[in-house]
């Protein structure tokens, strides 16, 4: 396998984006950040890939408009997934592998705001069985974490703490969207809102652009003096018949999490993608992490939720304190499909070298 | 902005026998590789990836397995007022279906009630045929295992997906819109390339940078290319055949697309010169329809190699 990293990071997250529904405003000033970062232009990119849909604002073909941000002249080399850009950076990891290409630049852009978000995510569904009756997100969400509470595999304080923890964390992130100090009490003073959900239970509708640079080998150790080089990836789908699944665990990230190469002992830092307070709960058990491993530091997706780019930034974000020596293996995830249906793992490694 | 779009689906053979059972009010479950019957039945086992064949009728009655309550109820779910939705475990099945449930309060629901499929008078054969589940007090009961069942009738669904956006235009989609209301034709120059964008962009496509310089322009141009549509198609409002074609206005380096009239279709000609037909002025918005379609001017056409470029 060839030796890959992050090497760039840029985000932008916010309650509603006044602005087009391809995002293009977001994306130019991104880019701009991240040839900054690099001392890269365009030219030195090999391989642009993107994560949106065209469901979330209702703009056809926006992806196609998305590239005008790039400056496609001469022609650039691009591809697109319909999925959170963690999934499109994965695409870039394996382009990169093949050896037709040393750089790529992945990003993601959506614009939840713009339609009823927990409605448009129904499609999603099976279209047969599910769909036609628009179940909306939060419903099922509130499904799985009334399982998780009545079968007594975690309870509203175990759910609030990660409210608390979670708020109290983005303090320090300039992009999350409901953050604060917060205790316990203050979420457990919440009403319940779709019970047995609260608000605060549920991530925030979020609008955003986010985008990462990878690179191979010396081109990597080019432009970051301690670039997150990237030791184990891996994605795991679970059946789209909700039936057929148990939604109180994650088989899927237990997958991934055994099949990841190097494993996740001695992971220090996690990121987790995490829409819902008990989803976390779900991911942590399925992943089994040891108590002394710093959990998203950022905020994680609870505080902020751009659909399409909220997985790629736990990658950026786990990156980042890679980058600053405050981690030396850092795992990120991302998660796509309804309740955790897919999950994605990657870890960081640093070097000091 | 609203968004419709009807999708028609072809059935499996799993998917058919199970909607057409429910056309006669009858739930019916596939049996797995372990030995579970799960509803709706999946047409491939999940484990052996199999298909599904061994369908059994389960009952219309049930258990409540989880559930939600549901505040606010988003467009098309099964009540419009607040409901629950459930995990119900139909008696006969060992996994349960999603569907709602109608109660009026979150009190009046808790996992382990009894509930019964209310069905629709008049079926279609899709899973809203069970309109919801409500609480009844009927024992536990299986399905009707007597019941025959033939070629099944249901072959194929329609599933309506209405979806509303609030569309916000960027900020030069705003200049150039505003700018139609006033009869005006606003264009944006790419501060790098020089290159007029009409429509404006929210970033020259070329030197990806936001475009900045607003240029006015005229209603008039080029005929770059174009083509002649001879078959009618849903919502055809034009006799055919008519030409559509790429419009490249005087000082623009980018054509739209536009409708060529008042010309016969086998005299339109690439290079032809052509002006816009404006609708009265008291009709116009914020719109390009202001513009009904382009016509001949009657000038001389232009030289190939003035617009090869913009091919």
């Amino acid at each position: 396998m060839r030796d890959v990293a992050v090497v760039g990071f840029a985000q932008r997250q916010m309650k509603e984006f006044d602005g087009s529904p391809t995002c293009v405003e977001l994306l130019v000033p991104i880019f701009g950040e991240l040839f900054e970062q690099t001392g890269w232009t365009k030219g030195d990119i090999d391989f642009w890939c993107s994560g949106s849909s065209d469901y979330l604002a209702g703009r056809s073909f926006s992806f196609v408009s998305a590239v005008d941000a790039i400056g496609a002249l001469p022609p650039v080399m691009e591809s697109h997934v319909e999925m959170d850009a963690a999934w499109a950076l994965y695409e870039a990891w394996i382009k990169i592998q093949t050896g037709e290409v040393d750089t790529a630049l992945v990003y993601g852009f959506g614009k939840s705001s713009a339609g009823v978000l927990r409605r448009t995510l129904a499609l999603q569904l099976d279209p047969y069985t599910a769909q036609p009756l628009w179940p909306d997100t939060v419903s099922l969400a509130g499904l799985q974490a009334r399982l998780g509470l009545e079968q007594g595999l975690w309870d509203e304080k175990a759910m609030a703490e990660v409210v608390a923890r979670s708020m109290t964390d983005a303090v320090g992130n300039e992009y999350a969207i409901r953050k604060g100090e917060t205790s316990l009490d203050d979420v457990l003073a919440q009403p319940v809102y779709a019970d047995p959900l609260r608000r605060w239970d549920c991530a925030p509708v979020s609008d955003g652009a986010a985008a990462i640079v990878l690179a191979a080998g010396d081109k990597a150790r080019e432009v970051q003096d301690r670039p997150a080089w990237i030791t184990g990836f891996e994605h795991r789908i679970e059946p789209i018949a909700l039936s057929a699944r148990d939604l109180t665990t994650s088989t899927s990230m237990q997958q991934a999490a055994a099949a990841i190469s190097g494993g996740v002992d001695g992971v220090d830092l996690v990121e987790l993608h995490a829409p819902f307070s008990h989803q976390e709960l779900v991911l942590r058990s399925s992943l089994g992490l040891a108590d002394d491993v710093t959990l998203n530091p950022s905020g994680g997706a609870l505080t902020a939720n751009p659909m399409f780019t909220a997985g790629l930034n736990r990658i950026g974000e786990a990156a980042k304190r890679v980058w600053a020596g405050e981690s030396d293996k850092a795992l990120a995830h991302a998660t796509a499909g309804p309740v955790l249906q897919q999950n994605l793992l990657l870890t960081l490694e640093g070097r000091n070298a | 902005m609203k968004v419709e779009f009807d999708y028609t689906r072809s059935l499996g053979p799993v998917l058919s026998r199970f909607m057409s059972a429910l056309a006669q009010h009858q739930v019916l479950g596939g049996t797995l590789s372990d030995g579970r019957v799960v509803v709706p039945p999946p047409e491939y086992d999940p484990v052996t990836h199999a298909p599904v064949t061994d369908l059994v009728p389960v009952s219309d009655t049930g258990v409540v397995q989880t559930w939600t309550w549901v505040p606010e109820p988003v467009m098309d779910q099964p009540l419009d007022r607040p409901f629950a939705f459930a995990h119900v475990l139909l008696d006969g099945a060992d996994a349960p279906l999603l569907h709602a449930v109608a109660v009026d309060s979150p009190e009046a629901i808790e996992t382990g009630m009894r509930v019964k499929a209310r069905w629709a008078d008049e079926t279609t054969g899709t899973i809203r045929d069970i309109r919801w589940f409500e609480p009844t007090t009927d024992a536990a009961s299986t399905g009707s295992a007597s019941m025959e069942f033939g070629e099944p009738e249901i072959t194929g669904i329609v599933s309506p997906v209405r979806l509303t956006y609030d569309y916000a235009a960027s900020p030069e989609e705003s200049k150039f819109f505003r700018g139609l209301a006033d009869g005006r034709i606003l264009g944006q120059r790419c501060p790098k390339c020089h290159k007029v964008y009409v429509p404006p962009r929210g970033a020259c496509p070329v030197d990806g940078v936001p475009t900045t310089d607003e240029v006015e322009l005229p209603d008039r141009g080029i005929i770059t290319t174009y083509c002649v549509v001879n078959v009618p198609f849903q919502g055809q409002q034009i006799p055919i055949p008519y030409v559509s074609a790429y419009v490249l206005l005087d000082g623009a380096d980018i054509a739209f697309l536009h409708l060529i009239l008042d010309i016969d279709a086998a005299d339109v000609r690439m290079g032809m010169r052509v002006e816009a037909v404006w609708k009265p002025r008291e009709e116009w918005t914020t719109d390009l329809n202001n513009i009904l379609y382009f016509r001949p001017t009657g000038e001389p056409d232009a030289d190939y190699d003035t617009y090869k470029q913009h091919l």
